[in-house]
């Protein structure tokens, strides 16, 4: 039988202080290596601007849905001008559908209603849809910038830039 | 039966109801009447059944539970009630409630409750893996974010919730109220301390408490629930259960604010400029709201449970029921007026 070794208070303590500190080391290491995981290498974000091709190409008086799928963007064409709305519900971010027999846009989720100027009339959405910056680039094409927003209860929608002239 | 079922008339209905069953509850839980109501929920289903639309709707394999558990609810609340019922009239001739007569003595939890929940525990599992063969969950395309689906809908159990965000802002409906809806459940044992009624079924002895639940079951879970799944479709209109829904109903629903009403229909001017004088009156109205029915029914008909409770125990209760009355009162605003907000702050995203 082996003799049991007695190992006095202070070693005791100060193997489990080390221990400790090993055990700390080593979570801290794996954790940040998690933290890194949540950062992607490779993020894929589409570009915020796009040509939206010429004006012409756009009919006076309705809604254009050609950008909808690819870029979350309603033409508008009226008269005056053009604009560019966000396909984003003002309410919880559903993606709203056109019904041009209504000459409205309606949210599938809690049913608010936005005229075609994006102005909300009925349901939940407490503002209106947004506006993105519109300009004509210098090969004459719209250029449609979706890094800025105009928002109309801010009085925004008077900026020029948030609507093309034409 | 389409044009029956408006909301005003559901929820009229169902209110109704609520309150015929917690008037006579002794009545309407005998074997015979609940008999009868079983029998007319199952003719109204084996009816609609034979419509095609009706037939659609209720057998997606989504849809299939809810009916079931429509059943089962009912089952639920009759067993319970039928229980409570019988002590109390066990009570009213002196005799020693039923849960008594059984045994005096206290019982273990183990192993006699975890043997029963284990057994049903079984039974569920089995119940679920048969549920999961027969009745195939769809595998849909891949999600795109530019793409809605039309009608959108929360699963079942969050569908009470996507009705609430109809009426509220989303910070009320999907942060304020759900949060005090799990405080307001977390505070029931501090508030109902009575224990002269624990330990056995009684409705009688727990009047009020089972009352306010009751409601807030029925009314804001259930039946919210049945519309969100059965009668809401398509751009999240109202639809009759036998109605098909067409993608382009039109309903107009127009939307005013109260402060529109005042100033514009009632006083024929426009808005004033500052928003605390355009919103006085619709902020008058929900402090008047919040702070006179509790005053008013402590004098009257809370007069003993304010007595008992105290004042902060009161006040905690009597708001959270103004708070859950809330809700229904909005929808009728809505379906009534066309009310949008009492209170419609956009520049501080503060809508009421």
């Amino acid at each position: 039988m082996a003799e049991e070794s007695q190992m006095d208070r202070r070693s005791f303590l100060s193997w489990f202080g080390m221990a400790w500190l090993a055990f700390a080391a080593a979570t801290t290491g794996a954790l940040s290596i998690v933290l890194r995981a949540l950062f992607p290498n490779v993020v894929f974000e589409p570009p915020t601007s796009f040509k939206a091709g010429l004006p012409a190409d756009y009919e006076i008086g309705t809604v254009d849905e050609r950008w909808k799928e690819k870029y979350g963007v309603w033409m508008i064409r009226t008269p005056e001008g053009i604009y560019a709305l966000a396909t984003i519900c003002t309410h919880l971010g559903c993606t709203p559908n056109w019904l041009a027999a209504e000459n409205k846009f309606k949210c599938p989720c809690h049913g608010s209603g936005f005229y075609k100027t994006g102005i909300n009339f009925e349901g939940p959405a407490p503002r209106p849809l947004e506006r993105y910056r519109i300009a004509l680039a210098e090969d004459g094409q719209i250029l449609v910038d979706k890094s800025r927003k105009f928002q109309q209860e801010k009085g925004e929608w008077n900026n020029p830039e948030s609507f093309l002239n034409l | 039966m389409n044009s029956v079922s408006s909301p005003v008339t559901i929820f009229t209905g169902a209110i109704a109801v609520y309150f015929l069953f917690i008037t006579f509850p002794r009545q309407l839980t005998s074997p015979r009447a609940a008999l009868a109501i079983l029998g007319l929920g199952l003719a109204f289903f084996g009816i609609g059944l034979t419509d095609g639309h009706f037939r659609k709707i209720v057998t997606t394999p989504d849809n299939v539970p809810i009916v079931g558990m429509l059943f089962v609810f009912g089952y639920f609340t009759w067993f319970a009630m039928r229980k409570a019922v019988a002590n109390d009239i066990r009570m009213e001739k002196g005799e020693p409630t039923v849960e008594k007569l059984e045994t005096d003595e206290k019982v273990l939890v183990f192993p006699y409750l975890i043997f029963i929940e284990f057994v049903i525990a079984l039974v569920y599992a089995v119940g679920l893996v048969l549920w999961s063969i027969f009745l195939k969950a769809p595998l849909e395309e891949p999600a795109n974010p530019t793409v809605s689906p039309n009608p959108s809908k929360a699963p079942w159990y969050f569908l009470g919730l996507q009705e609430m965000l109809v009426y509220f802002d989303p910070w009320i409906a999907g942060v304020l109220l759900p949060t005090l809806i799990i405080l307001g459940l977390c505070a029931i044992p501090y508030l109902d301390r009575d224990p002269s009624t624990s330990g056995f079924y009684s409705f009688k002895g727990r009047k009020a408490v089972i009352s306010v639940y009751l409601f807030g079951f029925w009314i804001l879970w259930i039946l919210l629930i049945i519309v969100g799944t059965f009668l809401r479709g398509p751009n999240w209109n109202f639809f009759g259960p036998f109605e098909v829904w067409d993608v382009h109903k039109v309903v107009p629903l127009v939307n005013v604010n109260l402060s529109d009403l005042i100033f514009i229909k009632g006083l024929s001017r426009g808005l004033p400029k500052q928003w605390f004088i355009r919103e006085a009156p619709g902020i008058l109205l929900v402090l008047f709201y919040l702070a006179v029915p509790p005053a008013i029914l402590a004098k009257t008909v809370f007069k003993e449970a304010y007595k008992k409770l105290g004042a902060a125990r009161y006040g905690f209760l009597v708001m959270l029921l103004l708070l859950m009355c809330a809700l229904p009162i909005k929808m009728y605003l809505r379906w009534a007026f066309n009310l949008k907000y009492l209170v419609a702050i956009p520049e501080f995203f503060f809508n009421i």
